[in-house]
């Protein structure tokens, strides 16, 4: 029995992720040959991943994975990846003016990709500025991680097979993962291609519609490029102006794919197995669809009703809306939709809305999107349970005798897993608040005022993987005013929120190196 | 194939294990605590539910499996269980038995309960500790190709003759081939050069006559068994008397037990059974415990199977063997002084395991749970050792494979590096855990 934490193992095992990378980063370097520009920034990448991945494999050439093992191999690979991601900002920004070429910054932008966030530090967002090969990059960044990079190495590498159910529980969203098959490998495998599908369907739907003539502004590139980041629910766009940018078509198709990534894969499974009531019957599903339907309707009642409009002068470019049903629907749906998934696209500069509605949002990066699904934040199946759990409080204390399981789908969980949602969901408001202050404090050293809203708004956007706040913050802005010591607290944030916290801070107490 | 294993204590994941790399698993357990283990640490679809039931069991998809494995630690239910799956389709139903009653019953009404194939814990260990009883300084004997070829693991003492010598030079038997040497933390594939140490654990294959030799050779002062005690008239205890019994025997049984005593003394006439404590010092020494050449502990609970071996041992028994109810203690058992620890579970494992293994090998042998096999193999047209010498054939096979005997037409053939291997042939080969998948896949 080996007690203490084989880290060669686990680095090893980041080394062959590692490895695998310099595949994904020769798309991009094929796009720059394609418009001869900038394959510069992606051959080097390619190289040094190759070489480091090769190197660290050699740590330990027959890594064997433990529970403690499995925690310290994800947090490590997403911070590897994000380190590695970072690289191709920094080459091709050098002796630009791009923002890019700043280390701290590109590390932002690629921890923001790949934990498909979405905030963004990309100065001016433009083909005048970037390549299509880099933005391409920044698409592609958000895929990779949108259903796990651990999920596709179970997937790809036989190796993983044995601790393959643990590291995928340390990654995937969600208490406790769902086996669909007997083998985790496989199991691994049907995740990545339904979301493979949803990703092609998503392009075909929005290629076609702009064929027929409903949407001029999605060309190839950007029908490629944006399903790239709807379905890990991501939100990074190529164009400066997000969804604002197509038409009002091309916003309708996004909604429902942005609900796809938020929902449970392994319900899409059930459903290609012929199962599909059972998708219904699913109690967070029901739940999910329950909240994005009240939250959209509230959204939409205060933007058509003119609540919802905060600003007295509408800016020109602003088209009001305020008694305008369809769209305020459209813009409500989107909006609600795409922040509580945690997408974070924005079909307007949502700024321009009253703080009420502005509330409404920053009150949806919370709740986030399904267990299993490719959301972030809390989850809703956890968000349920703590309804269901008060709810039991209530009653108890009417009733001190009764025993009274809190039950899921009519199932009871057992009390372990209650204390499991109850740990993270604390966990995750205290750090929440606490987050807040240091960045607010942080704040104070910058000339632009930042509000306690605007600050509170940009940390629940980092931690819940949502991108946008508002504000200085708001989806047509980005996190570029906020010192580096900021900037590097929200990429540590960005981290511990795509793994769900408990992977992370296990590795900062004593007790897991010690014993 | 798909296997559906009901059951997912130390037998149902142990099968688990040794069947997920080859075959589609889906294990049935009721406990969550269970559910969560294997989920975790076996690459299985785990369902949390009672296996007895038809809506757990559709669950399973049952109907398109190909084997059920009822292994519960309750006959009824795993009797049922199969009974329940036949209900909905058509897959091969073994279930676990305790009770010898069952297996009885099931034997005499040949595919009676809808069970296919019916596996008696009991009478299991019972002749795995016969076996050892038979061949003294072994831990661990089994029989291949219908008795002609026998596999087993010695550990060899500081004062073994054996010791500090070469393989070349241990080895001057006609038909035995040293498969591996077992060390704490690695299987050793010997060549001739290789040294044999004291702590070794060596396991070797071949005809039993030259095994029984080695085994004089190894430990040379244990004589002839003739003299057995065996402590506790439990289920296990009547079996392992009533095996001894056939085989000639006369062997002692003490049962603490008025009535019991008196039914075993009914039913064993070849078995001296004294009504005594077996744990009772002043009782050994009236029964000149030290000239035993070996105790078998049959007891109920482990802590008293431990008890009476190392209290058998102390004053003066020659070899201690004794029946171990969980799979982790084996190993104690036998480093705190226990000569053989054998486990009723781990036996039951090996025996359903080689029921599915991938072309049917006819018998499996588990080495120190799961370190490595000892597998039987008929040899057909396209497997790789079929037609050619052994030396070319090596070439195609995993590291870690040791061909150990050959039997052809009912003889035993030695396998050199120029022997040729036909088909029809059965090979009884060492493969280490590591490439047990890759060599049965190529076999």
């Amino acid at each position: 029995m080996n007690l203490r934490v084989d880290w060669r193992a686990s680095v090893s095992l980041v080394g062959s992720v590692l490895k695998y990378l310099s595949l994904p980063l020769a798309l991009p370097a094929a796009v720059a040959i394609v418009y001869d520009n900038g394959v510069l920034a992606f051959l080097p990448v390619m190289a040094l991943t190759l070489v480091a991945g090769v190197g660290l494999e050699r740590l330990d050439p027959d890594p064997d994975i433990g529970a403690r093992e499995g925690f310290l191999m994800v947090a490590l690979t997403w911070l590897a990846v994000a380190l590695v991601g970072m690289l191709p900002y920094v080459i091709a920004g050098m002796g630009t003016e791009s923002t890019l070429a700043d280390p701290v910054n590109a590390l932002f932008e690629s921890m923001s990709g790949f934990t498909t966030t979405g905030a963004t530090v990309m100065g001016s967002i433009g083909f005048d500025h970037h390549s299509h090969a880099l933005m391409l990059w920044r698409q592609l960044t958000q895929w990779l991680g949108g259903m796990g990079i651990v999920v596709l190495a179970v997937a790809i590498l036989p190796e993983l097979s044995v601790g393959g159910a643990q590291l995928m529980d340390a990654e995937a969203p969600g208490p406790g993962i769902e086996k669909l098959t007997p083998r985790i490998a496989e199991t691994a495998r049907v995740l990545w291609l339904i979301y493979l599908g949803f990703t092609v369907l998503q392009f075909l739907l929005l290629y076609g519609l702009h064929h027929a003539g409903l949407a001029p502004n999605m060309g190839l590139y950007n029908a490629i490029a944006h399903p790239l980041t709807t379905m890990p629910t991501g939100g990074f766009s190529p164009e400066a102006r997000s969804i604002e940018a197509f038409s009002s078509v091309v916003q309708w198709v996004i909604i429902p794919f942005m609900v796809a990534a938020g929902t449970n894969f392994a319900l899409f499974w059930k459903a290609l197995n012929g199962d599909v009531r059972s998708v219904f019957r699913d109690s967070e599903f029901r739940f999910y669809a329950g909240t994005l339907a009240v939250f959209a309707a509230l959204g939409a009642g205060l933007l058509y009703g003119g609540v919802g409009v905060g600003l007295a002068e509408l800016p020109v470019e602003v088209p009001p809306i305020a008694g305008e049903f369809e769209d305020a629907l459209r813009h409500s749906t989107f909006q609600v939709v795409s922040i509580v998934t945690t997408t974070g696209y924005a079909s307007m500069d949502f700024n321009t809305w009253s703080p009420v509605a502005q509330f409404l949002l920053v009150f949806g990066m919370f709740i986030g999107g399904s267990a299993g699904s490719t959301g972030g934040a809390i989850k809703m199946v956890r968000t349920l349970v703590i309804l269901k759990s008060l709810k039991r409080e209530l009653f108890t204390t009417v009733h001190p005798d009764a025993v009274s399981p809190v039950r899921l789908a009519g199932k009871p969980l057992d009390e372990r897993a209650l204390r499991g949602i109850y740990a993270f969901t604390l966990l995750y408001v205290v750090l929440f608040f606490v987050a807040s202050g240091l960045v607010l404090l942080d704040a104070t050293r910058i000339p632009e005022s930042v509000t306690a809203f605007e600050g509170m708004s940009a940390v629940a956007a980092t931690l819940g993987n949502v991108g946008p706040g508002v504000g200085i913050v708001g989806p047509m802005n980005n996190y570029l005013a906020f010192p580096d010591t900021s900037k590097l607290f929200m990429v540590f944030l960005m981290w511990v929120g795509r793994l769900e916290v408990i992977p992370v801070f296990v590795l900062l107490t004593g007790a897991y190196w010690r014993s | 194939m798909r296997i559906v294993i009901v059951g997912a204590g130390e037998v149902g994941s142990s099968i688990a294990k040794s069947l997920c790399d080859t075959h589609e698993v889906v294990v049935v357990d009721n406990d969550p605590e269970r559910v969560e283990s294997v989920t975790y640490n076996i690459d299985v679809l785990a369902i949390e539910g009672d296996g007895v039931t038809l809506s757990t069991l559709a669950e399973t998809d049952v109907a398109e499996a190909d084997i059920l494995i009822a292994s519960t630690d309750d006959d009824e239910t795993n009797i049922i269980t199969c009974g329940t799956a036949k209900t909905l389709g058509d897959p091969f139903t073994i279930a676990r038995v305790r009770d010898t009653k069952f297996l009885d019953t099931w034997q005499q009404a040949e595919g009676a309960l809808g069970v296919d194939f019916m596996v008696g814990t009991t009478l299991l260990a019972a002749r795995s500790v016969v076996r050892v009883i038979g061949l003294p300084s072994a831990r661990d004997v089994d029989t291949f190709a219908g008795g002609r070829v026998q596999m087993a693991e010695f550990e060899i003492p500081p004062d073994s003759p054996v010791a500090g010598q070469t393989v070349q030079e241990a080895d001057r038997f006609e038909s035995l081939t040293f498969a591996a040497i077992l060390r704490p933390d690695d299987v050793v594939i010997p060549s001739g050069q290789t040294r044999i140490e004291a702590g070794d654990e060596v396991v070797v294959i071949g005809s039993e006559s030259s095994v029984q030799a080695l085994a004089a050779e190894v430990s040379p002062h244990a004589g002839t068994v003739d003299d057995i005690l065996i402590v506790g008239g439990t289920d296990i205890g009547y079996q392992i008397a009533k095996l001894l019994g056939e085989q000639g025997l006369t062997p002692r049984l003490v049962e603490r037990d008025h009535d019991r005593a008196r039914e075993l003394a009914e039913l064993l006439p070849n078995t001296t059974v004294l009504e005594s404590d077996g744990t009772d010092r002043d009782f050994l020494e009236r029964e000149h415990i030290s000239e035993v050449d070996t105790v078998v502990s049959a007891l109920n609970r482990n802590e008293r199977n431990l008890l009476a071996s190392l209290l058998a041992k102390r004053l003066g028994a020659e070899r201690a063997v004794a029946i171990v109810g969980e799979m982790e203690y084996v190993d104690l058992f036998e480093a705190v002084g226990v000569d053989v620890a054998i486990n009723p579970r781990e036996a039951t494992a090996e025996e359903i395991t080689r029921f599915t293994r991938e072309r049917r090998a006819e018998n499996v042998a588990l080495i120190e749970n799961d370190r490595a096999e000892v597998i039987e193999i008929e040899v057909d047209e396209d497997s790789v050792l079929a037609g050619k010498p052994i030396q070319e054939s090596v070439v195609d096979l995993p590291d870690g494979v040791v061909i150990g005997a050959i039997t052809r037409n009912g003889d035993f053939v030695i396998p050199r590096g120029g022997t040729v291997v036909e088909p029809g042939d059965t090979a009884v080969l060492f493969v280490d855990a590591d490439v047990v998948e890759e060599a049965t896949a190529v076999l």
